[in-house]
């Protein structure tokens, strides 16, 4: 299954939908999404992962490179995740020291209030 | 003898296709679902760095994977062709080095940590991750992970084993 990528905005907000496989042939992609959307100055991102299937560390490298990204211009990235399979990637690496992990967009959204 | 065998040129879109091969494999061998998922990521982590470690020293050398259905296991090796331990990071004790200390996540200093800072720097491709980071999300998976010099002193062998518990075995031989 490939990599399926959509974006909307809410409050202040651009939430990523990432759906499907994210390796090291995919991660190009989600990596292209977040460079434009900083580019085009989105500095506080959502990345709901609900849909995706599969997570290697090319992706786990990818969702870093946007958090530096976005700090850059003092912005955030919000991860939404509440798949045990996946969260168990970023126990097993430590980086749920890194992201704020929620279990819904409004979640994500309200703990930046 | 592996229960099944593959050979794939050093190509990152063929990292998909021996994860495809290495989950039918699992499936059919009657492993536990958890262990399943286990098997994909740490096979692919396995391949996706072979295929790095080949394309820098032996670019037109295949990555050989090798799958083992044991009765009470289930085991992979994954073999590169180019030079020996490129991408293994030590850990202090001898063992691989953990996912924590290649990502710096134990600050030792009071300045803010890297993901916490504010920078400039915007010229990072994102994709850096440091080497080694592969092999420590593979420790964190595997029962078993065994890190050996290549078959005629080429290349690094990654061999990683599941031992399946009494009532997966059990299952399996029903």
């Amino acid at each position: 299954m490939d990599l399926s990528l959509t974006t909307r905005q809410e409050d202040n907000h651009t939430v990523v939908v990432v759906g499907g496989e994210i390796d090291v042939y995919t991660a190009p992609k989600l990596r292209e999404q977040l460079i434009d959307l900083v580019s085009a100055g989105s500095y506080h991102l959502v990345v709901d992962m609900e849909g995706v299937e599969f997570l290697d560390s090319t992706g786990l490298g990818v969702l870093v490179g946007g958090l530096k990204r976005v700090r850059a211009h003092e912005g955030s990235l919000r991860l939404v995740c509440t798949q045990e399979r996946i969260l168990k990637i970023f126990r097993i690496t430590g980086l749920t020291k890194v992201f704020p992990i929620h279990s819904s967009v409004e979640d994500a959204l309200a703990a930046h209030e | 003898m592996p229960t099944v065998e593959l050979r794939f040129a050093a190509l990152d879109g063929h990292v998909r296709t021996a994860r495809m091969i290495a989950t039918a494999v699992s499936r059919r061998a009657g492993i536990p679902v958890g262990a399943a998922d286990e098997i994909k990521l740490a096979v692919t982590e396995a391949c996706a760095r072979a295929v790095r470690v080949n394309r820098k020293h032996a670019p037109t050398s295949p990555v050989h994977v090798a799958l083992i259905d044991a009765p009470d296991s289930f085991t992979i090796k994954v073999a590169d062709c180019g030079r020996t331990w490129d991408e293994v990071a030590a850990g202090p004790d001898g063992g691989l080095a953990p996912a924590s200390t290649l990502l710096d996540l134990e600050p030792t200093s009071d300045d803010p940590p890297w993901w916490a800072a504010a920078t400039d720097d915007d010229s990072d491709d994102g994709g850096g991750f440091p080497p080694g980071l592969g092999l420590a999300l593979i420790e964190g998976l595997v029962d078993e992970v065994e890190v050996t010099r290549g078959p005629d002193g080429v290349g690094t062998v990654v061999a990683m084993t599941w031992h399946l518990g009494l009532d997966a075995a059990l299952a399996k031989h029903s």
